[in-house]
């Protein structure tokens, strides 16, 4: 049996004419829609020499919803909603983004009290974001236990939204020239609070995975993305960040109030699962060092800049990208002077970096698969869109 | 009829059963599942000539070990159902008397024996005697054996590695 | 009326031994309804949550909920499948699992009783063969079938997947698991699981220590130990070796397509396949029914009662306090019974006596199978390849050494 595992490995690469173990045929699976591994309804089309993966193809489209065409028949206001359901575990990261591009293209600027709120509900929501990733990468891998702590973590950092803006999934939180709603009494409190917990917490899920045999096992050496290839793709995020290329557009290109916070950014050397792993978890750690200089710097002041009821942009385009908790998500709006944008395109994440998945999947196993696709950390409301 | 003696008779029924389900059965994994059926059927009867160790080996070996590597390559190679074919020619010639042939012999060479056989004290049934035979006695053609499986083991990767 | 009485005293022996079936059937069921409880209690505890509780008190009605459920399910035949092999896959699995644990015996001291004034002895435990290690492998080992057969006979891939990865998994684990007891079997000089527990018995280190076989000499069987939980914890297809039923990979791999009652038998089968090796390894390593106290310390013989009291007066307690009303009348109930057993035990030295070696083979046993749950919630899974790895490069040699270093150990001290 030893053989089964180590055979196909040189050959299954080079993806040359079915040449199998035994000479028995390859088996093509479906993987998904509906697998519990597959975060939703990817389909992933493995060719499979036993188990060894000797091609793949990713058939995406099962959740498209056609959200760029909506954008053309509703007005700027109308559709900032709509984004939320995009990345729908990272809503308000979505909704910053689309609200930036917008005042970018009107020529509004928020004023920095709505700034630095919004910087902190955003990585609040990366750390949601990052978390729920890891919850779901584990189990993938077969532990059970990080999900339910994440989700435990996760919890704490909705309800804050939830109070902030009263939903806890599509947010909706901002709104086009500033904020809709003030930061509520105790929020700089519970964020604190949070913080301080987090720390600890998190130590607890690296005392699981970090240091363990298997865990390493499973994720070093898995579904390596070197950084030419990455840049190649146009994968972007902890993806790219964890293959040894250092771009951040929260460093590069600051928005919000980024520029007003110091954090580093982490990055990988193999490019590997593993790496990957260490890079969200340092970014957690990052994201709660941003929320705790946010916490005391919230500036007094308006929250909402002067924009008119109905928004009228000149005409023009406008390409204005933010740093979600998946990678570069861009939105390219293009008005022509009324009140519903002529064109919206949006460039998500997780379709980019999807897009990596079968350079990192050839030749491994169909456990492996898993495992990457869990890495790659997709959610196929903004694949599909 | 003794006890011992029905559960002989069950066993080798099932023995026989299994057997000619093996040569009739139409898929591999059928036949393979009459073969691990015969195993046990076998051990069955070590079993009640007092031969516990035998036994117990027998469906540890044949019937786990040896019999999952047949039901895994079965699996593994996805191996349909076989197609009937009517007997070959020299089947028919030479095979239905050759196989009525052994079977008479068999059956002579069983009935001539079957007295000194039943006399004959059981000097290889536990587990202490046994392996007195095997380490003691048999030492040379034992350690020959396992020498022969080695080289066997080690064809067997020569030839896999070719294949590549 | 006396004839059938007549009949059934000249053959008593058919009767105790088809009574102690029943009732061995009977309690493991049960039992094995409980320890999805358990576990699934367990697992809820260490992932900070409550696990199941709406089912009676504490969910303890739940494993009679889940079994109606199985029970009631609608049972699909998916299209081209083998119909005989699909049904005999989970049968199979059920029963080479279940049969497995009439060889291992619970006690020392056999059972006395008289019925209509004829004396009657039985031993705890229902068969006691003098190759009951060897026959327990070759049940182990035809129980691969079960689930080999399952992955085979659902056409359909993933459990085909999941079969050849057990397939490929129990034959290299089944190695390393017989070869981890060779030891223990050297040391003892027998197959019978009775007499590889007497050869335990006693104490070393000035009495302080018990002559377990996991630290005795003349060689202690750590390494055999190590090895034969590793592979025992692959052999039943536990986390993190439960890749044939990886949910995440290959949704559940070889019970995918099994539904229902059929389901069930997979997943009892499991479970007692589990209770079996925490047997096993607590008779061949762990002195089997022997107290880890020394037998002058006589305070120790009521442990069980303490035990027993100390849970029923929690129970009594907590059931007070609980929210339902079947709660407030079970709970305390349960618990009145515990504390009433204890007092039982105190004032039937007899009795108290005769459950000593039941009572520290089960405890001994439950620990394992709290170890067991402990790791499904603590590790990932293993990867077919690693797994593979594990079973050929590290647990045989492993074992196989250990068996060397017995053998000179016996013959340079000899047996103790």
């Amino acid at each position: 049996m030893a053989e089964t595992t180590q055979n196909g490995a040189g050959q299954a690469g080079s993806g040359s004419a079915p040449h199998t173990l035994l000479g028995a045929d390859e088996l093509i699976l479906n993987m998904g829609p509906q697998h519990p591994s597959t975060h939703g309804v990817l389909r992933v089309k493995l060719k499979l020499d036993g188990e060894r993966v000797a091609g793949s193809e990713c058939v995406i489209g099962y959740l498209h919803r056609g959200v760029e065409k909506i954008a053309e028949h509703r007005s700027y206001q109308q559709f900032a909603p709509y984004v939320d359901r995009m990345d729908y575990v990272a809503a308000v990261s979505n909704g910053l983004g689309y609200c930036e591009a917008v005042e970018k293209l009107m020529g509004v600027e928020a004023p920095p009290r709505a700034k630095v709120i919004r910087t902190l509900l955003t990585e609040l929501q990366r750390i949601a974001s990052h978390l729920l990733w890891l919850a779901t990468h584990a189990l993938d891998i077969g532990a059970l236990t990080p999900l339910f702590y994440c989700f435990r973590e996760r919890e704490e950092i909705l309800k804050i939204l939830e109070k902030y803006c009263g939903a806890r999934l599509t947010t909706h939180a901002f709104r086009i020239g500033g904020l809709q709603y003030d930061a509520y009494d105790t929020m700089e409190k519970d964020v604190e609070r949070f913080c301080a917990d987090f720390l600890k917490r998190i130590v607890e899920y690296e005392d699981l995975l970090t240091g363990n045999r298997i865990w390493l096992g499973r994720t070093k050496g898995v579904g390596v993305l070197s950084g030419e290839d990455a840049i190649a793709m146009g994968v972007t995020g902890p993806v790219l960040r964890a293959s040894g290329v250092q771009w951040d557009i929260r460093k590069a290109m600051p928005y919000a109030a980024y520029d007003q916070f110091e954090f580093d950014i982490p990055i990988g050397k193999n490019g590997d699962t593993f790496d990957r792993y260490v890079v969200r978890m340092e970014e957690m750690r990052q994201s709660v060092r941003i929320c705790r200089q946010a916490i005391g710097k919230i500036p007094a002041g308006p929250i909402l800049a002067k924009v008119g009821k109905v928004l009228k942009p000149p005409v023009g385009e406008v390409y204005h990208a933010i740093e979600a908790p998946k990678g570069e998500l861009g939105y390219y709006i293009v008005s022509d002077g009324t009140v519903q944008p002529y064109r919206v395109r949006i460039r998500p994440p997780s379709f980019v970096n999807l897009q990596a998945f079968d350079k990192m999947a050839r030749g491994h196993l169909v456990a492996d698969v898993v495992a990457i696709i869990g890495t790659l950390d997709i959610v196929l409301g903004e694949v599909d869109r | 009829m003794t006890p011992q003696l029905i559960v002989f008779f069950v066993l080798a029924a099932l023995a026989v059963l299994g057997a000619v389900t093996l040569i009739a059965a139409r898929h591999p994994i059928h036949s393979a599942l009459a073969l691990i059926v015969v195993m046990v059927a076998l051990a069955g009867l070590y079993l009640l000539q007092g031969a516990e160790f035998v036994a117990a080996v027998q469906i540890i070996v044949y019937g786990g070990a040896i019999m999952v590597l047949f039901v895994f390559v079965i699996m593994l190679l996805n191996a349909g159902e076989e197609e009937r074919t009517s007997l070959s020619r020299i089947a028919r010639v030479a095979g239905i008397p050759l196989a009525l042939a052994l079977s008479g012999f068999l059956a002579a060479a069983v009935l001539r024996s079957s007295h000194a056989a039943a006399q004959a004290p059981v000097t290889a049934a536990s587990t202490r005697g046994l392996s007195m035979l095997l380490f003691r006695e048999f030492v040379f053609p034992f350690e020959l054996t396992s020498f022969l499986i080695l080289v066997a083991i080690l064809g067997a990767l020569v030839l896999a590695q070719r294949e590549n | 009326m006396t004839d059938i009485i007549n009949i059934l005293r000249q053959h008593s022996f058919l009767v105790i031994a088809l009574v102690k079936c029943g009732l061995l059937l009977f309690i493991l069921l049960t039992v094995l309804a409980y320890l999805s409880l358990f576990e699934r209690k367990v697992l809820a505890h260490i992932q900070s949550r409550w696990g199941p509780y709406r089912v009676g008190p504490h969910g303890l009605l739940q494993p009679l909920a889940d079994g109606l459920k199985f029970l009631f399910k609608e049972d699909p035949m998916p299209a081209g499948v083998d119909r005989f092999v699909f049904l005999l896959a989970p049968f199979l699995s059920l029963a080479l699992a279940l049969t497995s644990l009439a060889v291992i015996p619970f006690g020392p001291q056999p059972l006395r009783f008289s019925i209509l004034g004829t004396q009657y002895e039985t031993s705890l435990g229902i068969v006691d063969l003098n190759i009951g290690l060897l026959v327990l492998f070759a049940i182990t080992a035809l129980g691969v079938y079960g689930v080999a057969l399952a992955g085979w006979a659902s056409n359909s891939k993933y459990p085909l997947l999941g079969g050849l990865r057990s397939s490929a998994q129990m034959m290299s684990y089944e190695l390393a698991l017989t070869m981890s007891v060779v030891g223990v079997i050297l040391m003892a000089g027998s197959f019978n699981l009775r007499e590889i527990v007497t050869a335990q018995e006693g104490r070393m280190f000035f009495g302080l220590l018990p002559r377990w076989n996991v630290i005795a000499g003349p060689f202690p069987q750590i390494i055999g130990f190590f090895c034969y939980f590793v592979a025992a914890i692959a052999e039943t297809n536990r986390a993190p070796f439960d890749l044939p039923e990886a949910e995440s990979e290959l949704v559940a791999g070889f019970n995918t397509e099994y539904a229902s009652f059929k389901f069930a038998m997979f997943f009892m089968g499991e479970y007692a396949n589990m209770i079996t090796v925490s047997c096993l390894a607590t008779i061949m390593f762990f002195g089997g029914w022997t107290s880890p106290f020394p037998s002058a310390w006589s305070w120790t013989h009521f442990i069980p009662s303490a035990l027993l009291a100390v849970l029923g007066v929690l129970l009594l307690i907590d059931g007070i306090r609980y929210e339902t009303i079947l709660g407030k009348l079970v709970l305390p109930g349960v618990g009145t019974a515990l504390c009433a057993l204890s007092a039982l035990l105190l004032f039937f030295a007899p009795v108290n006596n005769y459950i000593q070696g039941p009572f520290w083979f089960l405890l001994k046993v439950f620990i394992f199978i709290f170890f067991y749950v402990w790791m499904r919630g603590t590790l990932p899974r293993f990867r077919y390849d690693q797994l593979m790895a594990i079973g050929w490069k590290i647990l045989l040699p492993l074992s196989i050494a250990n068996v060397l270093l017995t053998s000179l150990g016996i013959l340079k001290w000899g047996l103790r």
